[in-house]
């Protein structure tokens, strides 16, 4: 006989049996098996709860609560409960453990370090409420400078001699972050494709193709192509914003995507243009791509086959390395620059790389920043940053630090009903998000989500403006790479240094 | 030579004639793809190109009955994204040639570079004579698009890595100068063949023992008769445009390799709660 070598549980479902009325409403509700009904009584299983919440909501007697579990282990502060359940996991499969949403270690933010300047006497605020403060900014490369051609008999006609590259405006600094059809489900989809187009912001479609259902929401979407190339040809390029060379994923830098076969349904079959059942892999590196002459070849042949039409744009996972690459990306003819920091999220990534790889996204906006400004090209260039924007505050301190846009992944889902069960790539989502079984997807309610996340955007743009206004500036566009708007009260002098920041006081 | 009537059909069609190196400069490929798609916007069908030199994305996502007849050597990724439209090179092609590719043919009068068909989706592929590295690399097949990727000779390694579908054929051919065909002494592929392959086949045509050239998750095979008739409208297609005789064919065993699981790393992960 062995020894139980069963994972101690995080939670405790517990049943307040007076209240409980047996209607079995949750077992319905939850996908992940832990409660069920043995003919006399509803039966919680512990070890199957992931605490996403969903049977606390749907209790009609609010006779559900999930707690945590009071067992103790043995205290140790080095082999903390967390190191532990990983050794057991592995000792007891042998697999390489999988994870998703965003790194879950307990790391210090940069953002949390940073306070905002604020208009005092010598330097006037505006209030927004009164005044025009301007949101919206211009995505796409820039020309270096203006040349105008002034008429040889009438020197008041002056015509525009610049050409310029293809650009749009959106309304704020805000883009939803890549989550394909297949990580998220359908309706998860609509619902930020329809926020994002009535708001008029930028949503990505991840790496799973565009489903034609979507393509009117096209004007507003950066579409990506990746290793894979899944759902890749003519409608995918042309119904798009934008087209986006995936190199890397803040959650696992260096890794490929891997949609398990038993996820890809008739609809994802359709939408990736795969067959039904098959893992959809996308190799990892790029084939194609082995060089930065390489990389420059991809965006030279996108920008053919849309015929000079979109912005051409590259993402790359925040890396020790990023900012000498982002200059190569943009010697090689992006338009824009995604950067994706390690706490960036993902639909399924190996614990090790989501955990362990990567640099925070605020450390690698300031030195990409101040890289592409070493070289002149930074006024060219749209650059997008995500990875772990979390609030409005994040956004307005990484467009302080140096970027354009706030890639904004994690909020959406949250605001759609997401508990952040970190569950995502079972494929279980109780709340309809990350899954793509019909009856779970179903719960999720298109219009009722979409106006979420209208809500939350207008929000943030609104706390952005407020922020403007106290700052003294009219535009956003003012704000990026404006670090002296920025002060630091952390422990590390050095991060600082780093991020070009005065430290709080100076 | 080869008989591209096969390909493009008897009829006499008003053609578009584009100099891709007028007075001995070559265009620069933005220029020369220009003329094309001028060309097509005053309503051309077939596009003869002379003296092509590099020039790289000729036929990039163009669509519809179009046929590209090229003179020279054409760059990097010939006919990316194309969807449809045909097009003969009396010449080699280089590396990526039906990158991503959904539909069309690319007929290629010589050798082809490295990573021929990338990702391609649909349409047929025939490369007279040898081509490189990691060949039909995560070719993928989809309800009724099927891509085809024959060449005459041989591969290097990785051929038909990460493989998601489609049919990969090699025939171990050599050409010799005055146009008769004789078997190759040369290996048949390289090394790590069929590496990550889920789906999919590649036929080799070689008395070899390939056990030891596999990649992983790729399995050897006997051909099943049905594989064979399956087959053999590709391969009688292919001999009759590159002049070589079909009886030939018979003379080596068509060797099968295909992926032991649709889900080749599915037991890699562990998706235990911790």
């Amino acid at each position: 006989m062995s020894i139980s070598h069963e994972i101690p549980t995080y939670f405790r479902v517990n049943i307040d049996r007076d209240l409980c009325k047996k209607c079995k409403r949750c077992t319905n509700h939850c996908s992940y098996g832990a409660l069920s009904f043995n003919g006399e009584k509803i039966v919680p299983d512990d070890n199957k709860c992931v605490a996403c919440q969903r049977c606390v909501a749907m209790c009609p007697g609010k006779a559900i609560k999930v707690v945590q579990n009071e067992s103790y282990l043995p205290p140790h502060g080095n082999y903390t409960r967390r190191i532990r359940n990983i050794l057991w996991a592995q000792s007891g499969t042998g697999g390489v453990l999988l994870s998703a949403t965003g790194n879950d270690r307990p790391i210090r933010s940069i953002f949390d370090d940073l306070l905002l300047d604020a208009c005092q006497v010598t330097n006037p605020s505006i209030d927004p409420l009164r005044e025009t403060i301007e949101t919206k900014i211009f995505f796409g490369r820039k020309p270096e400078k203006l040349d105008f051609i002034v008429d040889a008999e009438d020197d008041s006609k002056v015509s525009l001699k610049t050409e310029f590259f293809p650009h749009f405006e959106i309304s704020a600094p805000i883009m939803v972050g890549h989550m394909s059809l297949g990580s998220i489900s359908y309706n998860a989809c609509m619902a930020i494709y329809q926020a994002c187009k009535e708001i008029n912001i930028l949503a990505g479609s991840g790496e799973g193709g565009l489903h034609p259902d979507f393509y009117e929401y096209g004007s507003n979407i950066i579409t990506e192509v990746a290793s894979g190339r899944f759902g890749v040809d003519i409608n995918y390029l042309h119904n798009a914003a934008g087209i986006e060379i995936k190199i890397g994923q803040g959650a696992k830098p260096g890794h490929g995507g891997h949609l398990p076969g038993e996820k890809v349904n008739s609809l994802i079959s359709q939408t990736r243009m795969i067959p039904k059942g098959s893992d959809a892999l996308s190799p990892y590196p790029h084939h194609d791509i082995y060089s930065i002459e390489d990389l420059a070849q991809l965006i030279a042949a996108l920008k053919e086959a849309t015929r000079y039409k979109v912005p051409i744009g590259v993402k790359i996972a925040a890396v020790h390395n990023s900012a000498p690459i982002a200059v190569g990306i943009v010697r090689g003819g992006a338009d824009f620059i995604t950067l994706d920091g390690f706490r960036g999220g993902t639909g399924a990534a190996p614990r090790i790389i989501r955990d362990h790889a990567g640099i925070p996204i605020e450390l690698a906006i300031a030195s990409v920043d101040e890289r592409l400004r070493q070289e002149n090209l930074r006024d060219q260039v749209t650059l997008v940053a995500g990875g772990s924007i979390r609030y409005s505050a994040d956004l307005i301190k990484a467009i302080a630090l140096g970027a354009d846009v706030g890639m904004v992944a994690m909020p959406v889902l949250i605001a759609m009903g997401c508990r952040v069960c970190q569950q995502c790539f079972r494929g279980l989502c109780s709340w309809g998000i990350a899954t793509q079984q019909e009856y779970l997807v179903n719960r999720l309610d298109i219009d009722v989500a979409r106006n979420r996340i209208i809500n939350l955007f207008h929000s943030w743009n609104e706390e952005l403006k407020e922020v403007l206004g106290a700052m003294g500036i009219d535009s956003v566009e003012s704000l990026r790479s404006n670090r002296d708007r920025l002060r630091y009260i952390g422990p590390n002098p050095k991060i600082a240094e780093i991020l070009g920041v005065k430290h709080a006081g100076e | 030579m080869i008989n591209s009537e096969i390909v493009l059909g008897t009829e006499d069609k008003e053609f578009k004639e584009i100099e891709a190196a007028p007075k001995g400069n070559p265009l620069i490929y933005k220029v020369l793809n220009e003329k094309i798609h001028k060309a097509i916007n005053e309503g051309f069908k077939r596009i003869v190109i002379n003296d092509v030199c590099g020039q790289r994305f000729i036929g990039a996502s163009l669509q519809g009955d179009l046929e590209i007849i090229i003179n020279g050597l054409p760059g990097n990724d010939l006919g990316i994204f194309m969807d449809g439209p045909k097009i003969v090179v009396h010449g080699n092609c280089e590396d990526q040639s039906g990158n991503t590719m959904n539909d069309g043919m690319i007929v290629v009068d010589g050798d082809g570079g490295d990573v021929i068909g990338l990702s391609a989706r649909g349409g047929k592929m025939y490369i007279k004579k040898d081509v490189g590295y990691r060949v039909g690399i995560h070719m993928k097949e989809y309800e009724r698009k099927y891509p085809v990727l024959i060449f005459g000779g041989t591969a290097k390694d990785f051929l038909g890595e990460y493989m998601a579908g489609g049919l990969i054929i090699a025939l171990g051919l050599e050409f010799l100068s005055d146009g008769t065909v004789i078997e190759t002494d040369a290996t048949i592929c390289g090394n790590e063949l069929g590496t990550g392959i889920h789906r999919g086949k590649i036929i080799l045509r070689t008395k070899e023992d390939l056990t030891h050239k596999l990649g992983v998750g790729a399995k050897l095979f006997e051909i099943s008769k049905e594989e064979e008739a399956d087959i053999k409208p590709f391969i009688k297609e292919f001999c009759e445009i590159f002049n070589i005789p079909f009886d030939m064919i018979g003379n080596k065993p068509l060797k099968v390799i295909k992926p032991i699981s649709k889900r080749p790393f599915g037991g890699n992960y562990c998706g235990q709660l911790i």
